[in-house]
């Protein structure tokens, strides 16, 4: 019996760590071709909750499919904050100022999101409800929500996609190569800003559709972002700052982290467990748990 | 007047201009206002002493607020103690929580140690909600009512807050004048050459964490009276505590006990009065403001509004640019054969090995350095002479062998120990503190022998007299010639009383006349009884200046003696040019 449980907290979390796993991918993308640690993913993940719930209320569309739906505006949505305001705080001088200035200006338009969303939206919470949400595939004594199910197939799905696009298509390869050494990919032709805006524009696309997942079994309000973007950070620093498989395997360590902390503290303290998985991670190994460490003498 | 000076009656003031509107302002609703902006000008200052001068930043700063909040009123609550001492009680557990949290979190740099501090305030903010303190009213004390800081007119909390404001902001001041401030500041331009310079980093950023944990405390104590009355977790560890943190600082400009000030003057007005009047109506106007700000502030005007308005200032009294000046004389000297090295030996090096990943840098390095003598250690390219320098300055534990400084082992102190016995060092690129001018620079290392600001001034001034750099005291570093800067590091290293001093390539980039003044500057140290070690790997030079080489290769020690006997060593000449000259060297009749 207590295996059966420990089974479900296993499945339970490797459920939940995919959707994680789908919106760190995004975190880290930004940050491994740009350098720039975005404090509004969150918020964007929010955006994207708030468009598929519309989708699903306004015109009856399946919030599966809609969170899908939500990747070609959110690419441009980024495209745009790109040419708006980072392009003015990335390759300009000392990156350790710069970084600080990136931090401020995400952490300041984060703000600027989520408070109004709050003032034209009303900060009540909202939900999709669709018929395979309360529902659950039994295998065994074993029982699998299907909305979860759903959402961790598209977010692996997803996943696969990205992976493939960054390892075999051009322009994929082009942005690794914008991400490894800014200064040779531009001796090579590659227009490293135009890569900037594209890791980004990618990065937004994915935390919506995440977004959209996210919704068909989470509550959507004004202030979820905050909640998550954490989460993110952690599954980011704990795959190695940047590392696209890093964060997905993070991703997925969140969640079972956070499924299994259950087992041996109370519910309000779940994610008492995933901060201080962070922090030991930061302590004990912060090039993350598969990135290499810099040398910096 | 000095600049100590200055700063007292700016403070004195700032402190005046706050007492004369707390008591001009009649509404209830103003002088919450005042309170608010005294409160987190406050708590700006607080978060200032770590991110702003140490550079350190950090987005948990509310952390110690919260601290303070919940312990003075559970003190209140399970003890029945007057806040007057719990909120003491309280600093004195957020400088206990800032070495908990400060011990291992300053083991990481820049990106990482903010995004860790982001973890604790929502530790804390669980486990308080976990323990069943959502919601902690302050007890009602109608009969001892200012023993327990309840106060029925309003404006006793606008001084209150205000004391709180004077004494953070005397704090900020003292610190911006004592060695701390210098070594802060220089440790967040360069940590590298601050260490160098015998700035133990890591001690400096726990005594700045412990020291703007406390008043941060304080105001968290003070806002729960005033503003608060029902303490929650969101309230005092939540974001929004944070932002206005870090809103207030960088709006008026971060690194100046101005800054914080001038951002609550400004922001904390803007944000309460939007709340007031269109609170209701679009609930979250004052994140939007304060997020707007930010975005604001970044994109325009980085620095803040105070750094913004005095480099303004500044740039129309000094508008013109200086003109080329001369070449610092070269120091009178007799250029003689110099004395031959008789002293006793003052570093041991033995057996020094250091491996980098698939490369070993160095292996078993041994010789003696004497006193008294120029010793020069040349090499090609990547023969592991700065990977050397790095250990003998504490920068590289070597895997294997000991370096000795007078008797006693270096290995394994950092870089400011080994500088404060006596070890100084210049770098291959120059190091500045590029924000602080040359003074300051030299400054930061003669705070090494002197702890207080004047005579460390002067020990400075007489460094820029020596390498003859006196003129260029009020310059920044961005305004110097190749030869300027080299010669303001030496003076930097020589401000910190070294009895050997490590150089490193110090004659590149320097054009001729330029070699002859630093080649005579470091006769005149040795003639000054300061031993040099040098590095270069042009030999030319080092034939000339040096009484003794020590040849590296592959990082192997190849040969060692008199600068002629070796340059006609066949293994030398086989590293440096390769094996055909080598033949073409020593082959008859050539």
């Amino acid at each position: 019996m207590i295996v059966a449980d420990l089974v479900q907290y296993v499945v339970t979390g490797l459920l939940l760590g995919g959707v994680y796993a789908l919106m760190s991918i995004g975190l880290a993308l930004i940050f491994g071709v740009m350098r720039v640690v975005n404090f509004a993913q969150g918020d964007f993940m929010m955006l994207g909750m708030y468009l598929t719930y519309w989708l699903a209320i306004g015109y009856g569309v399946d919030p599966l499919l809609g969170a899908l739906l939500t990747i070609p505006p959110f690419f441009v949505l980024g495209l745009l904050v790109h040419r708006v305001l980072l392009v003015h705080v990335t390759g300009h001088g000392d990156p350790q100022r710069e970084m600080d200035a990136q931090l401020i200006l995400t952490l300041g338009l984060s703000l600027v999101i989520t408070n109004a969303v709050t003032m034209i939206l009303s900060p009540e919470p909202r939900g999709i409800k669709t018929a395979y949400a309360t529902q659950a595939f039994a295998v065994g004594p074993i029982l699998v929500n299907q909305a979860r199910s759903y959402a961790f197939a598209l977010a692996l799905l997803l996943a696969v996609l990205v992976y493939v696009f960054l390892t075999r298509t051009d322009l994929g390869k082009a942005l690794r190569a914008a991400a490894d050494d800014p200064e040779a990919a531009g001796y090579q032709a590659i227009d490293v800003r135009t890569m900037h805006a594209v890791a980004f524009g990618i990065g937004i696309a994915l935390v919506a559709a995440a977004g959209g997942l996210l919704a068909t079994y989470h509550p959507i309000e004004p202030t979820v972002g905050v909640n998550f973007i954490v989460l993110m950070f952690v599954a980011v620093v704990l795959g190695g700052l940047g590392s696209i498989p890093g964060a997905f395997i993070g991703g997925i360590v969140i969640g079972l982290v956070q499924s299994l902390t259950l087992l041996v503290l109370p519910f309000q303290l779940q994610n008492v467990g995933v901060f201080v998985a962070f922090l030991l991670v930061l302590y004990l190994r912060p090039q993350g748990l598969f990135g290499q460490r810099l040398r910096t003498v | 007047m000095s600049r100590q000076k200055r700063g007292w009656i700016a403070i004195a003031i700032v402190v005046a201009a706050g007492l004369v509107l707390s008591f001009a302002v009649q509404e209830r609703y103003h002088h919450r206002i005042l309170t608010l902006v005294f409160a987190w000008a406050t708590m700006g200052l607080a978060w200032n002493i770590i991110s702003g001068y140490a550079g350190q930043i950090s987005f948990g700063h509310q952390a110690f607020f919260g601290i303070g909040a919940y312990t003075t009123l559970l003190l209140i609550i399970k003890a029945g103690l007057t806040p007057w001492i719990g909120m003491l009680v309280g600093a004195a557990v957020a400088v206990g929580a800032a070495v908990l949290i400060g011990l291992p979190t300053f083991r990481l740099a820049g990106i990482y140690f903010a995004l860790a501090t982001l973890a604790y305030p929502l530790i804390f903010r669980i486990v308080m909600e976990f323990l069943g303190y959502q919601e902690v009213a302050i007890p009602m004390e109608r009969e001892r009512a200012a023993l327990f800081m309840q106060f029925t007119e309003p404006r006793a909390y606008d001084l209150l807050a205000l004391a709180l404001l004077a004494a953070t902001l005397a704090l900020s001041h003292a610190i911006e004048t004592s060695r701390l401030g210098y070594w802060l500041h220089a440790l967040k331009e360069n940590e590298a050459a601050a260490e160098a310079m015998g700035v133990d980093s890591f001690r400096m950023k726990m005594v700045a964490y412990m020291l703007s944990a406390a008043p941060a405390a304080l105001v968290g104590a003070v806002y729960a009276h005033a503003i608060l009355f029902v303490v929650t977790p969101d309230a005092v560890f939540g974001v929004l505590v944070t932002v206005q943190t870090l809103t207030v600082s960088l709006v008026g400009g971060v690194g100046s006990m101005w800054g914080p000030v001038i951002g609550a003057a400004l922001m904390i007005p803007i944000s309460e009065t939007l709340d007031a009047t269109l609170g209701d109506r679009l609930p979250g106007i004052q994140g939007v403001v304060y997020g707007l700000a930010l975005v604001a502030i970044i994109l325009f005007a980085p620095e803040g509004l105070y750094w913004r308005v005095r480099n303004a200032i500044q740039a129309r009294r000094t508008p013109a640019l200086r003109s080329a000046r001369p070449i610092p004389s070269a120091p009178v000297e007799t250029i003689g054969a110099a004395p031959p090295p008789t002293g006793a030996v003052l570093m041991e090096v033995r057996d020094v090995s250091k491996a980098f990943i698939g490369l070993q840098a160095l292996s078993g390095v041994t010789f003696d350095v004497r006193e008294g003598e120029i010793l020069g250690i040349i090499g090609p390219n990547g023969a592991g002479k700065t990977t050397l320098f790095n250990v003998l300055n504490g920068f590289l534990v070597p895997e294997r062998g000991q370096v000795r400084f007078r008797g006693e082992t270096t290995t394994g102190l950092r870089p400011s120990g080994v500088c404060r016995r006596g070890v100084g060092r210049t770098f291959q690129v120059v190091r500045t503190f590029p924000h602080m001018t040359v003074l300051d620079n030299v400054m930061v290392g003669a705070f090494v022998r002197d702890r207080a600001e004047v005579p460390a001034r002067a020990r400075a001034l007489a460094a820029l007299e020596l390498v003859g750099l006196s003129d260029r005291a009020d310059a920044v570093p961005a305004g110097l010639t190749t030869l300027e800067l080299r010669l303001m590091e030496l003076a930097r290293c020589m401000a910190t009383a070294p009895r050997l001093v490590l150089l490193d390539e110090p004659l590149a980039g320097l054009s001729g006349d330029g070699i002859e003044v630093m080649t005579s500057m470091i006769r005149r140290l040795r003639a000054g009884g300061t031993t040099v070690v040098i590095i270069e790997h042009t030999m030319q030079a080092l034939v000339r200046l040096a009484d003794r080489l020590v040849v590296l290769d592959q990082g192997r020690p190849i040969a060692e003696g008199a600068p002629g006997n070796v340059t006609r060593n066949p293994a030398v000449i086989e590293a440096y040019l390769g094996k055909k000259w080598l033949r073409a060297a020593t082959a008859p009749g050539t």
